[in-house]
């Protein structure tokens, strides 16, 4: 009994620093040896639900810079955490070297042995490993790089006045979804060999010079084909088209101060950093849920953790991937933790107990066995759409019961197009996976063109997907803010992806009368 | 072993830069609704905290948004029991589809409310109100303080052992439990030395070892029995008093016949709030009395006061007279502090004025620390009126009174910023009133 009662991290449910220090040592142990998982140093810090809320607000940075919509948005969630609708997370967890995980100071021992084991190891371990987090975040430098972003914010308001920075950052936040790179991009000649080349040019234009050709009258279709020469020269200096509005702003913009070109690099630079989390929700929580759930029932089968604290930890995971059907009144949407979950323990399964079915479905991995490196392959190398498009296994689909709606905005129905059957599997499986993809289900809008030495006036299109146009009042109240960035008229046309056909037209010109 | 840090100690308000810049935005907005708060809202319900919608206008972040009408989509959902494909499902009511998550925050924005705190309150009132910094100030100040003694406690800071009373307990324990005095032990000693020093025979040996032991018991008891323990100890108890306010009751006279319209009663009644809330930094208790009239006068409740109106003629006296009957049968002037605060457009029977005055300077004025009467008057009327004596009976019935008493402050008003005015003579005479009490 005595031995017994030695081996509990814990047993009360009250915790202090000592309860959890030894609680993450066998919880690292779990976490290294058995599951290989590669973490950044942790830092666990201990929050009150007023801190939490202050997280939240500052969309969940520790250190922000200032502005009323972070005002707006903590009134918000304080309403709703007041009024009972909404609780708070237990945890909170920043991709940041080292990994900052914040504790809410309410949690009984139990559950922060559950939150640390998902949040100081299993987010922490997908944030240094996945693709994403390492081509486009710098876990080492966001910290600094925001201590310097408030710093810079708060001392252009010193010296610019408030409403002056208030008014370039609310046309920022307007177009943070488009201030982000999809794509990687060549890398960039640098100034020197651009200017090597422009030399270079220069030259030989020099040596072959000849007065001849200046005498030669110009016919009117040759002009126009200058003209289009000449559009399609500069639209490539300005290495136009240029999904992302907001660097184009920055770097091109005429009328904007050096330190309004810094205020939209800060609020681009955020909008990138968090644009990987938007992009592996599923495969994120997913990968801390299984991480907690193997860590804790290991634990468990130690005899390290008590009958009583297994059962709340098992009630707090079951109430966290709990996935209501769509007839549901409680239905919010797929659950990405339900889900991602679901998925993690599938390739477990397929790697050690496959069926037949998956032995078809997926060769490579059905009953390899070695469900770990299977996992840790899988979260290095994927992001939502690809992971679901690779590895929603047949038998996911049918425990989910998953089905898939055609819905045509001019019908006044919505058809079921495929389900959970031999035939449905590929489709719904393709349209779930598109559905997680974060940059096909935002607008797409480029700027396309714009004449510097002309009217500057600013061309963005909308490739218009499936038909789905932009909401007009919000499309017209941010095309102003765009506008205020570039300093001179903007037009948006809305252009049918596959026709090429023109769906809409409008400017700021035009409705500023 | 990962690196702890507690950070619940951390100071509280990070957002509250935020927060500011947020009220700033939504100033206008608020402000409406504060002044409605004003309107509809019990004169001394003001000063506190107040639930607000969320404001819309101003506060809205645009962005690149796919409209929802438009267009072919997919959902993928789970959960299905009886569907096969080709089945066809009417919409769910109007906009959007069952899985667009926004609907579920949608709905909940219509009851939206955040707490604004008192002082957040208060600077909106303030705001065009047009009162100095200084005395905004003054009025958002809470009510101070003065630890006052109130008797004694088993606890409390070293500093504040009342020594007295820990030794007189001290020596009621000593005596309880019968500790050896110290002189008693001396005179012991004394024999204990004075038979050591005497010739060495059996008796004296005896005696000796049976005084050692006495005085080794002795010993023993008192040291078992401390002189001082922690149980005797008192502590001088204080209590937070607030600083001395007598009572005050504050008359709102107001006339409610059909010539007070709307806008005539809201300037009326934000005079009286600001009048409220300066008394109420004053004293602890207000009382507020509202007296209504047309050719009769009553006390009414608020809700009355404000919003019903009454058809009749004007006579104003009988509100002075039925001001004066309340203050015989309840407010004796030796207890409370009475202030009067009357609101009317100056309209008047003939020949009532001069009773008015007349009531005034006979016992009225004697018994109010202050009063003011405000005539509210057309903003076209400003110019012609100025600052000149000219204008109705009862305005020049009241001018014999203000020359007369320092305590009386008349005005017009035509617009809420002309409403402070009024107060600053009240303000200045502050310091003598504190000398006096």
């Amino acid at each position: 009994m005595g031995e017994r009662a030695s081996k509990l991290l814990f047993e009360s449910s009250d915790w202090n620093f000592d309860k959890i220090s030894r609680a993450y040592d066998a919880i690292e142990g779990i976490a290294v040896e058995d599951l290989h998982l590669d973490t950044y140093p942790n830092q666990l810090e201990i929050i009150s639900s007023e801190q939490m809320l202050d997280a939240y607000s500052s969309i969940g940075m520790p250190l922000m810079y200032q502005h009323w919509s972070f005002g707006k948005r903590f009134v918000f969630e304080e309403h709703l955490y007041r009024k009972g609708h909404r609780g708070l997370a237990y945890e909170l967890v920043i991709n940041s070297n080292p990994c900052i995980t914040y504790l809410m100071e309410e949690n009984t021992m139990a559950i922060q042995a559950l939150v640390t084991a998902h949040a100081a190891f299993g987010h922490n371990h997908f944030f240094k490993n996945n693709y994403l987090f390492r081509q486009w975040t710098d876990a080492g430098a966001i910290l600094s790089y925001m201590d310097f972003a408030k710093k810079y914010v708060a001392r252009c308001e010193e010296r610019y006045g408030l409403p002056a920075v208030e008014a370039i950052l609310d046309s920022a936040h307007a177009l943070m979804e488009q201030g982000v790179f999809r794509y990687r991009r060549p890398p960039r000649l640098s100034s020197e060999k651009e200017r090597e080349r422009a030399r270079e040019r220069l030259e030989y234009e020099e040596q072959t010079y000849s007065d001849l050709w200046r005498t030669l009258p110009k016919s009117g279709g040759e002009g126009g084909a200058d003209a289009a020469d000449e559009a399609s020269e500069r639209r490539r200096k300005l290495n136009l088209p240029e999904e992302n509005l907001l660097y184009f702003l920055e770097k091109t913009s005429i009328v904007l101060e050096p330190w309004q070109r810094e205020l939209l690099r800060i609020v681009r630079v955020v909008a990138q950093y968090f644009y990987p989390q938007r992009q592996t929700k599923v495969m994120n929580e997913g990968c801390a849920t299984f991480v907690h759930y193997t860590i804790m029932n290991k634990l468990f089968d130690q005899e390290r953790i008590s009958e009583g604290a297994m059962l709340e930890i098992l009630q707090s995971h079951s109430n966290v991937v709990f996935q209501p059907a769509f007839d549901d009144p409680r239905y919010p949407g797929l659950n990405p933790y339900a889900l991602g979950f679901a998925l993690m323990q599938d390739i477990q399964r397929i790697c050690t107990e496959p069926t037949a079915e998956d032995r078809d479905w997926f060769p490579d991995i059905a009953g390899n066995g070695d469900w770990r490196d299977t996992l840790l392959d899988a979260w290095a190398n994927h992001r939502d759409e690809s992971f679901i498009l690779q590895y929603l296994s047949p038998t996911l689909m049918r425990k989910f019961r998953l089905f898939l709606l055609a819905d045509k905005a001019s019908n006044s129905y919505l058809e079921v197009a495929s389900i959970h059957n031999e035939r449905g599997y590929e489709n719904v499986r393709a349209a779930l996976a598109r559905s997680y993809d974060v940059s096909a289900n935002q607008p797409n809008i480029q700027v396309v063109d714009v004449d510097l030495l002309g009217d500057r006036h600013l061309r963005l299109q909308h490739n218009v997907k499936n038909g789905i146009l932009l909401d007009e009042s919000t499309r017209d109240a941010t095309l102003r803010h765009v506008r205020h960035l570039w300093g001179y008229d903007v037009s948006l046309i809305g252009v049918d992806a596959e026709t090429g056909a023109t769906l809409y037209e409008c400017s700021t010109a035009a409705t500023d009368g | 072993m990962p690196n702890f840090i507690d950070r619940r100690l951390n100071p509280k308000d990070k957002s509250l830069g935020n927060r500011r810049r947020f009220l700033k935005r939504a100033k206008e907005e608020l402000k409406q609704v504060i002044k409605e708060r004003v309107k509809s809202g019990r004169i001394a319900d003001l000063d506190a905290q107040h639930s607000v919608p969320m404001p819309d206008q101003d506060t809205s972040e645009p962005s690149f948004q796919h409209s929802r009408g438009t267009g072919q989509r997919e959902h993928v959902l789970p959960g299905n029991r009886e569907f096969s494909p080709g089945d066809r499902i009417p919409k769910p009511g109007s906009g959007g589809s069952a899985n667009e998550g926004g609907a579920g925050t949608g709905g909940s924005d219509d009851d939206f409310q955040f707490v604004l705190s008192r002082e957040e309150v208060l600077d909106l009132f303030f705001e065009d109100l047009e009162l100095p910094d200084m005395v905004k100030l003054s009025l958002k100040e809470a009510v101070t303080f003065k630890p006052r003694r109130a008797g004694f406690a088993t606890t409390g800071s070293p500093t504040n052992i009342n020594v007295g009373r820990t030794m007189r307990n001290s020596y009621g324990r000593r005596i309880a439990l019968r500790r050896p005095k110290t002189a008693e032990m001396e005179a012991l000693t004394h024999e204990i030395a004075a038979l050591e020093a005497a010739p060495n025979q059996d008796a004296v040996r005896d005696r000796l070892e049976a005084l050692r032991q006495e005085l080794d018991a002795l010993e023993r008891r008192r040291r078992r029995i401390a002189y001082v323990d922690p149980v005797d100890i008192r502590f001088n108890r204080f209590e937070p008093q607030p600083l001395p306010n007598a009572n005050a009751v504050m008359f709102c006279l107001m006339d409610v016949s059909s010539s007070m319209g709307e806008r005539e009663k809201d300037l009326a009644k934000r005079f009286f709030v600001l009048l409220h809330l300066f008394l109420k930094r004053r004293y602890e208790r207000i009382d507020i009395v509202f007296i209504r009239h047309t050719h009769e006068a009553g006390e009414v409740d608020e809700e009355t006061f404000f919003y019903s109106t009454q058809s009749g003629g004007t006579v104003v006296s009988t509100a002075l007279e039925e001001m004066r009957r309340i203050i015989q049968a309840r407010y004796p002037s030796q207890e409370w502090n009475i202030y009067a605060a009357q609101a009317s457009d100056g309209d008047n029977i003939a020949g009532d004025s001069e009773r008015c005055a007349s009531l005034l300077h006979g016992e009225l004025m004697q018994l109010c620390q202050y009063y003011a009467y405000v005539e509210i008057i057309d903003e076209r009327e400003t110019e012609i009126f100025g600052a000149t004596d000219n204008g109705t009976s009862l305005w020049r019935a009241y001018r014999t009174v203000e020359d007369k008493w320092p305590n009386f402050q008349m005005t017009r008003i035509a617009r809420p910023s002309d409403i402070y005015p009024v107060f600053r003579k009240l303000f200045a005479r502050q310091p003598t009133m504190q000398m006096s009490r």
